[in-house]
């Protein structure tokens, strides 16, 4: 009995890791189509039918491309480096749950959890692993021994560590609403309302330092072509930097399953209590929901300037994270002292107003810089 | 409420980029579908033939004069009645351009005398060697719409005398 469970273990993590690697193939598909639509282009439509089969060629290209390691590089870390994204993207999915427990899903006269593990520290199991994958990055701007590389990494690592602090503290909102670390508790918590209702501005924030954690437009500074050649990973070629590439994606799709769970409900819907199987499709549709956000954000905004960045981060994002943790454990323990659920209100609306004091300073500190630049008083 | 402004120029550039997703693409999927140029447009060039077949070249190597890339070469050699080619003494029988070296500007079209060399509609030129890329005449000359009109023609004796054909002021 035992080697079954080790072994539904092991098919299961394998379902997962081959989901991340093809979803990271298509989810290029699906970036190129849809920026191609939004630019009024059609996008790769040549390779099969409507281009699937271009992430293949793209797959082959890169594997048969030349790698060159240069000459000063540190060899191990360079070879090391790739591998230290890239596991972390995978396994960080371990935690994310696909289906509800309650409706227990039978196979083969066992029992299958819709999860790979369940821990009950499961947000700080992904705290941990997120804050691991910078590493790679910056391991591998140091080690390529090249100016642009090591800006690049300098720049991931700077911008990695000011957001992961919001992005803490906006899941410290959601441990506050669920009263669980637990990701299975957190979904069943958002069963009358998801998060992302009671606490709107934590979303916001959520999104926005998920944003800058992958290192995705408008904050892209660690591989901003047009400044660093491509930043950390400039010297890399062929399947190293694949790794990357890949790496990056994967993360794209964990965060967006991670900020699907957290607030978007994550598995729940119409009767996934009756027919569980129907958890992995709720969540699949809210991943590709999150992801068209992604692109499309992509796709409108240009880059933020560097220190406006941190500015942001350290000025704006970390402030207002703090206050509507604030707002959310003064509402739970409104609630719970009156004991009266309706007091809950009064974190969407608090915090609403919070963010809309932030985005009335971030706009006075623009108006006085401009102010102050252009007319000499 | 000018002072989320920031917010609602965010949104209005999401709007925009969303709103640009369901207009129609301004892609040809080119070797399908090939636009039609422009009725100025200098492609790949032709040289031309009268309507009953004679070549316009006469082989005087103006084009090749005017060609500031020095792109074509052209012999000459001697019509005679019973194996004429163009009207008037002599005609091209070596014509080649360079496409490697040509720059497409046209002059060659302009210092011919009879209208002999135009540049047509044909942008499609490619190759995998430098001796593909020059043109021969047999490549450039219009195609004869029947069999009587190839070249050499046996001609009556007097007929075609004159090099340089009446013509009106080129248009196009």
């Amino acid at each position: 009995m035992d080697w079954v469970i080790w072994l539904i273990w092991i098919v299961k993590g394998f379902f997962l890791a081959m989901f991340l690697l093809v979803g990271f193939a298509y989810l290029t598909w699906y970036e190129r189509r849809a920026l191609a639509r939004i630019q009024v282009r059609v996008g790769p439509n040549r390779a099969g039918p409507f281009g699937l089969l271009q992430p293949i060629a793209d797959a082959v290209k890169l594997i048969f491309k030349e790698e060159l390691t240069p000459a000063k590089a540190y060899k191990i870390v360079f070879f090391l480096a790739p591998i230290i994204t890239m596991v972390p993207s995978i396994i960080i999915a371990a935690v994310i749950p696909w289906g509800p427990q309650e409706p227990q899903v039978k196979l083969f006269g066992y029992t299958i959890s819709l999860y790979v593990a369940d821990i009950n520290v499961g947000v700080l199991y992904l705290m941990s692993i997120a804050s691991i994958a910078v590493y790679g990055i910056v391991l591998a701007g140091w080690s390529s021994n090249s100016k642009y590389a090591m800006l690049g990494g300098l720049r991931s690592t700077a911008q990695m560590i000011s957001y992961e602090i919001t992005l803490g503290l906006a899941f410290v909102t959601v441990i506050l609403l669920a009263g669980s670390m637990r990701m299975l508790d957190i979904v069943e918590a958002q069963r009358s309302w998801w998060f992302v209702v009671i606490q709107p501005v934590g979303a916001a924030v959520f999104l926005i330092a998920v944003l800058a954690e992958v290192n995705r437009a408008p904050f892209d500074m660690p591989e901003a072509e047009q400044e660093l050649t491509a930043g950390y990973h400039a010297e890399y070629s062929g399947m190293k930097f694949a790794l990357f590439f890949m790496a990056e994606y994967q993360k794209m799709i964990v965060v967006s399953a991670i900020a699907a769970t957290v607030f978007f409900g994550g598995y729940l819907g119409p009767f996934v209590h009756r027919w569980p199987l129907l958890g992995p499709i709720y969540m699949l549709i809210k991943i590709i929901i999150l992801l068209f956000g992604m692109i499309w954000v992509r796709a409108t905004w240009p880059r933020v300037r560097y220190d406006r960045l941190m500015a942001f981060g350290w000025k704006v994002m970390l402030p207002l994270a703090l206050a509507i943790v604030f707002i959310t454990g003064f509402g739970i323990l409104l609630a719970q002292e009156l004991g009266d659920p309706i007091y809950l209100t009064v974190i969407p609306a608090a915090s609403i107003v919070a963010g809309v004091i932030a985005v009335i300073m971030v706009n006075r500190a623009l108006t006085r810089k401009r102010i102050l630049s252009y007319e000499p008083r | 409420m000018s002072l989320v402004d920031p917010v609602i120029e965010l949104g209005r550039g999401l709007w925009r980029t969303l709103s640009s997703m369901f207009e129609r693409t301004v892609t040809y999927q080119y070797p399908e579908h090939k636009r039609t140029v422009r009725p100025r447009f200098r492609g790949r060039h032709v040289l031309k033939r009268y309507d009953n077949g004679l070549e316009k070249c006469i082989g005087c190597s103006l084009c090749a004069a005017a060609c500031p890339s020095d792109a074509i070469f052209v012999e000459a050699s001697e019509n005679t009645d019973e194996h004429r080619f163009s009207p008037g003494e002599r005609y091209a029988s070596t014509y080649e351009i360079n496409m490697l070296r040509c720059i497409f500007c046209g002059y060659c079209e302009d210092a011919c005398p009879t209208e002999a060399i135009v540049l047509g509609d044909n942008y499609e030129m490619s190759y995998y060697t430098r001796k593909d890329a020059i043109y021969t005449k047999d490549m450039l000359i219009e195609p004869v719409s029947s069999v009587n009109q190839t070249t050499p023609q046996k001609t009556p004796t007097g007929v075609f005398t004159r090099s340089v054909p009446e013509m009106k002021d080129a248009k196009d």
